[in-house]
């Protein structure tokens, strides 16, 4: 029976083609995001995802569909955010994923561009008066399963011959909770996360992050492995993005800088001259719909993280190079 | 006796042709299935086979019964979860029985009040879902037990609070082997008086007490080797160092939960076979086994309960079977159990063809050997009647 | 010496003495009590425990409920510490609860899907229509239904990702239950079959489904399906579910319809054959009619496990109405009402799995006079 069925599956001959053409042919793009973490991605009160990483996405909607609306969310837990991409679930996913070999080499995924250099920190109750990671001996940890906190956790304990018990849970939002109601000592995750989750405790001030970043987590949005024209597409649109703030170009001025700046390389990104869009099989105009619709990656970054936000998390190393830190476009030409 | 078959056995042709036709599809969906795995597998670059499970895991484990370092393999880890989801089916199925055996024989008391707590309880727990029962009794698990600097003492030496229940480990010292063998003995002595005593039963009529001798010698023979060699066991208890306590015995609040939750909600189940296994008996035999004197311990012994385990086992192994597979619940509250390591596993390898195959393996030989077990006792209770 | 005419006419005729009223202690309320719960020492010991259990227990669970609970419609958290419960919460998270994200402009949607829902229940409950009629009123209620709540032909689509609560829990439960009743059937009668490789192969299917938990199926269907699947060829994550769900219940339908063809005679069958009868005919119109209402309490009983089970996608990331309860719970601005949250779960789910095993255990009892 079941298999007269998997057999009528069968026969519906299906043509497999470009995740671009598909998208295209469905007309929206499928993206998986976080269960919740504020700054990065989180439904806001309508209902709508609003977030870092949801922007990202979004100017990739802009750049493939001309309407950064035209794209539907996937919650996913972290255990799942690899296979969901590796097995079709999502076009793609934007959900601070730590860019390792293995995952690049072995998972059946693509990374695309680092959108945040991050790193894992330690948060732990203000009451307890330690101050140092390397202090923790003894302490139970909560930890999200499936992600590289849980496997750099295990690192840093045998590294500084520490004993700690790590408590593993399925979800970030049962690891922050069990962590809330004091079942562990330390909560372990990257430490803009950290930043970000505090702000959801019952007493912010209560908790602090320790100064030690036991990691470098460099997070990047992930395609399928092989489809080396999506691949391109979605690399080049964040590439843009950060081209678009060390130019100067923000969703505000775009339009004025199209027709207005005489600078080749600004010409080159905003498809005024060359066909860079057509490299990648879209239209000339793919990054300025994009910039317009989420604003170039500064504009990204303060919208969610800056001053003016709860989270207030410093730019650090995620500043332009030219101004200290690693944030470099490759050249769009 | 065997029914003809209703579908195709109007002659050997049809049938012949129509197995044939099976055959044909099976293959056709298995080589499709086949050449599609094959094909994604290779166009995203995913392994197969079972070389990762000797490469080092990296993951904690929280709750191990053996000695387990990150530095392990993931088949060790996988084994880690093995052992879990065994130590948890095995203890749910004996603390199960034993509550549902209580719940049963309070349902058909006489007693009216504990009847009716008896069937709230059991009219409760069967209409909710278990996963709801189990994150209720992780959140009563962690809201109601203090931090370990705040612990609750009921005993000296035993400690209470969140991050489980610490008990004294008892440390075996010379002679304890002795103690080992006299609760050896003891066992051995009660079986061998049980035996003397039905061949007595049997040949001469006569009963003599078995079950309070045999007791009696389960008892005492440890308890004198006990006595004779010093008391050899030395305890060591928790200490409060640092964030945690250190040394001791300890149970982690999830394995507390997970084990509360399956117990309360299997007992509910089990309670009610035992019920419908009792009143199974007809009360006539109750009222005539009462007419010719048999006291009320004895009535249930040799006249209700043979006849009501016949009912009871068939259903109760069900019951096992679901709580040795409801017992995969354990990912949703914490506790690491195959299922949940196996999730981990494909979440760092993605080989979900793999680790899935192997979750459906040792699930199906768990659930045959409870079947067989309890397949042998019900063959044996049918022998009792005849 | 005779018997003298004047004797015979003092007849002794027997004249019982009229009934001693029944002893105080054995009638009436007191007669109760000493039966139903002081008949012997122990058992008075055990009333007495039971009451100082209720005592304990009842009269702080009426007050953390109803007395001290706060039932305002204020739409955040009352700061004032409380001592009873919140339902405020309650009715704050009760839309997010039923639909999920639906859009709120849209709720008539759902909201009429239910009530269709609940009156073909009601009617199913009061025996009203004829069974023929129920049985395809059931099988074609889910297509308009799902019509209604996804959208489609004239009404605006709703993604299904925005799809939760209770609604998503009654629905895969429901369409669980209505696909695999006939997979089970087939399964069953397969499993029956002389021939053996349909036997075979219906054992295989039958038994390593139920020697598997649900989440393992969940996980295969969410995870393993895409990769089975031709490429290019996407199945959206709920439908992988569902699909996951209707081979578990089919499997233990199947064991259930066993039971109930197992209860038909032989003679019956014989009987039928020798007037000449087509196996599939006496299939169908003989064994199956019979064997299906001799198994309808244990349909039923399925229905509420089924039903329970859907529970279990809170695992593979769906937000059904436990999800939903255990996401609200977790929504800081609501942190601390787990209780409240789980207790009206609780609620829920008991009244309507309460229900449906007492209809079952109605038409057992039917079964049994008829």
């Amino acid at each position: 029976m079941v298999i007269t069925a998997l057999s009528f599956i069968m026969m519906v001959s299906t043509v497999w083609s470009g995740t671009l053409e598909d998208i295209q042919k469905k007309g929206f793009l499928t993206c998986g995001i976080s269960e919740g973490v504020p700054g990065f991605s989180i439904p806001d009160s309508t209902g709508q995802w609003k977030g870092f990483d949801v922007d990202m996405a979004r100017a990739v909607a802009a750049a493939v569909l001309s309407d950064p609306q035209k794209i539907k969310f996937v919650s996913l837990a972290s255990k799942q955010k690899i296979i969901a991409v590796s097995s079709g679930q999502v076009d793609l996913t934007s959900r601070t994923t730590t860019w390792t070999l293995k995952r690049d080499a072995k998972q059946g995924v693509d990374f695309t561009k680092i959108v945040f250099y991050d790193g894992q920190g330690f948060m732990i109750s203000k009451s307890l008066g330690v101050d140092s990671a390397t202090k923790i001996d003894g302490a139970t940890v909560c930890v999200t399963a499936g992600t590289t906190s849980e496997l750099n956790l295990a690192d840093f304990a045998r590294a500084n011959g520490l004993k700690i018990e790590a408590l593993v849970f399925d979800g970030k939002k049962e690891a922050l909770n069990a962590y809330a109601t004091g079942r562990c000592d330390c909560f372990t995750t990257d430490v803009s996360q950290l930043a970000s989750l505090r702000t959801t405790l019952a007493k912010p001030e209560d908790h602090q992050i320790m100064p030690e970043v036991i990691s470098k987590e460099p997070l990047a949005p992930l395609v399928r492995h092989g489809d080396n024209q999506w691949k391109d597409i979605v690399t080049w649109v964040i590439n843009g993005l950060i081209a678009a703030e060390e130019n100067g170009i923000t969703a505000a001025n775009v339009l004025e800088k199209k027709e207005t700046s005489n600078n080749p390389v600004v010409q080159r990104m905003l498809g005024k001259s060359g066909d860079t869009g057509s490299y990648l099989g879209l239209d000339a105009d793919w990054l300025v719909r994009a910039i317009q619709a989420v604003g170039n990656y500064g504009e990204i970054y303060d919208r969610h993280f800056g001053p003016s936000t709860k989270l207030n998390i410093p730019r650090g190393v995620n500043k332009l190079w030219t101004q200290g830190g690693l944030q470099y476009a490759l050249p769009i030409r | 006796m065997k029914l003809p078959v209703f579908l195709f056995s109007k002659s050997t042709m049809t049938t012949l042709t129509l197995q044939a036709a099976v055959i044909g599809i099976i293959f056709y969906a298995a080589h499709g299935l086949l050449v599609n795995t094959q094909a994604n597998l290779e166009a995203r670059n995913i392994a197969s086979g079972f070389g990762f499970l000797s490469l080092e895991s990296g993951m904690p484990i929280s709750n191990s019964l053996l000695p387990y370092s990150p530095a392990d393999s993931y088949g060790f880890a996988f084994f880690i979860g093995i052992i879990n989801t065994l130590y948890v089916a095995f203890l749910g199925i004996i603390l199960a029985t034993l509550l549902g055996i209580l719940i049963g024989v309070a349902r058909v008391s006489g007693n009216w009040l504990i009847s009716k707590l008896a069937e709230i309880y059991v009219e409760v727990l069967r209409n909710v879902p278990l996963l709801l029962v189990l994150f209720f009794t992780y959140s009563i698990a962690l809201a109601a037990l203090p931090i370990p600097k705040k612990s609750l003492m009921p005993f000296q030496g035993f400690f209470l609070n969140n991050r489980g229940i610490y008990l004294p480990r008892p440390i075996p010292e010379s002679g304890f082997l002795i103690v080992c063998l006299a609760v050896l003995t003891g066992i051995v002595a009660a079986f061998l008086i049980h035996w003397y005593a039905t061949r007595l039963h049997r040949e001469t009529g006569r009963i003599i007490p078995s079950f309070t001798i045999g007791v009696t010698a389960m008892v005492t023979i440890p308890a004198i080797a006990w006595w004779v060699t010093g008391g050899p066991l030395a305890w060591e208890f928790a200490v409060l160092k640092g964030f945690n306590f250190t040394g001791g015995l300890v149970i982690r609040p999830e394995f507390s939960a997970l084990m509360t939750g399956l117990v309360l909600y299997t007992a509910a189940f089990i309670g009610e076979n035992v019920r419908s296994g009792i009143q199974s008996v007809a009360t006539g035999q109750i009222n005539s086994s009462k007419a010719l004197g048999l006291p009320a311990g004895l009535t249930m012994r040799k006249v209700i309960l043979p006849q009501a385990l016949r009912v009871i086992i068939p259903a109760t192994t069900n019951d096992y079977t679901s709580l040795v597979k409801n017992s995969s619940l354990a990912v949703a509250i914490g506790y690491p159990d195959m299922v949940s390591i196996g999730g981990t596993i494909i979440g760092q390898n993605d080989q979900a063809i793999e680790v899935i195959a192997m979750w459906m393996g040792v699930y199906m030989t768990i659930n045959l050997i409870v079947s067989i077990i309890m397949n042998w006792l019900n063959a044996r209770v049918q022998h009792i009647g005849r | 010496m005779t018997i003298s005419p004047d004797a015979s006419k003092e007849l002794h005729v027997f004249k019982p003495m009229p009934d001693l009223p029944a002893p105080l202690e054995s009638v009436g309320i007191i007669g109760w009590l000493k039966g139903n719960l002081f008949s012997s020492k122990i058992n008075s010991l055990l009333t007495f425990a039971a009451l100082l259990f209720l005592w304990k227990a009842v009269p702080p669970l009426i007050s953390w409920t109803i007395i001290d609970a706060t039932w305002s419609l204020s739409s955040t958290p009352d700061p004032t510490p409380k001592t009873g419960a919140c339902w405020t919460f309650i009715f704050v998270k009760f839309r997010v609860l039923m639909v999920g994200l639906y859009p709120q402009e849209l709720l008539w949607r759902p909201i009429l899907a239910f009530v269709i829902f609940g009156v073909v229940c009601v009617l199913t409950a009061l025996r009203r229509l004829q069974t023929r009629l129920l049985i395809a009123l059931w099988f074609f209620l889910p297509l308009p239904l799902f019509f209604l709540i996804n959208g489609g032909i004239g009404l605006e689509i709703v993604e299904q990702s925005l799809w939760g609560g209770l609604m998503l829990s009654t629905g895969l439960a429901a369409i669980g239950i209505i696909m695999s009743i006939p997979l089970g059937i087939l399964l069953a009668l397969g499993r029956r079959s002389n021939m053996v490789i349909v036997k075979s192969l219906c054992i295989g299917i039958i038994e390593s489904i139920r020697g598997v938990p649900l989440i393992t199926i969940l996980f295969m269907a969410s995870v393993m399906l895409p990769i089975f699947l031709p490429r290019g060829m996407n199945i959206n994550n709920l439908l992988r579910v569902q699909i996951g769900i209707i081979l578990f219940s089919s499997a233990y339908i199947a064991e259930v319809v066993r039971g109930g063809l197992q209860a038909i005679s032989q003679g019956q069958i014989e009987a039928a054959a020798s007037i000449g009868l087509k196996n599939w005919t006496i299939t169908y119109f003989i064994v199956l009619p019979q064997a299906l209402r001799h198994v309808i309490p244990s349909l039923i009983g399925r229905c509420v496990a089924l039903f329970k089970d859907t529970s279990l996608v809170i695992i593979v990331g769906l937000l059904d109405f436990l999800g939903m309860i255990k996401a609200s719970a977790q929504d800081p601005e609501w942190l601390g009402y787990d209780a409240e949250a789980y207790v009206f779960c609780a609620l829920i789910y008991w009244i309507i799995c309460f229900s449906m095993s007492q209809y079952g255990k109605s038409i057992e009892h039917r079964n049994q006079w008829s």
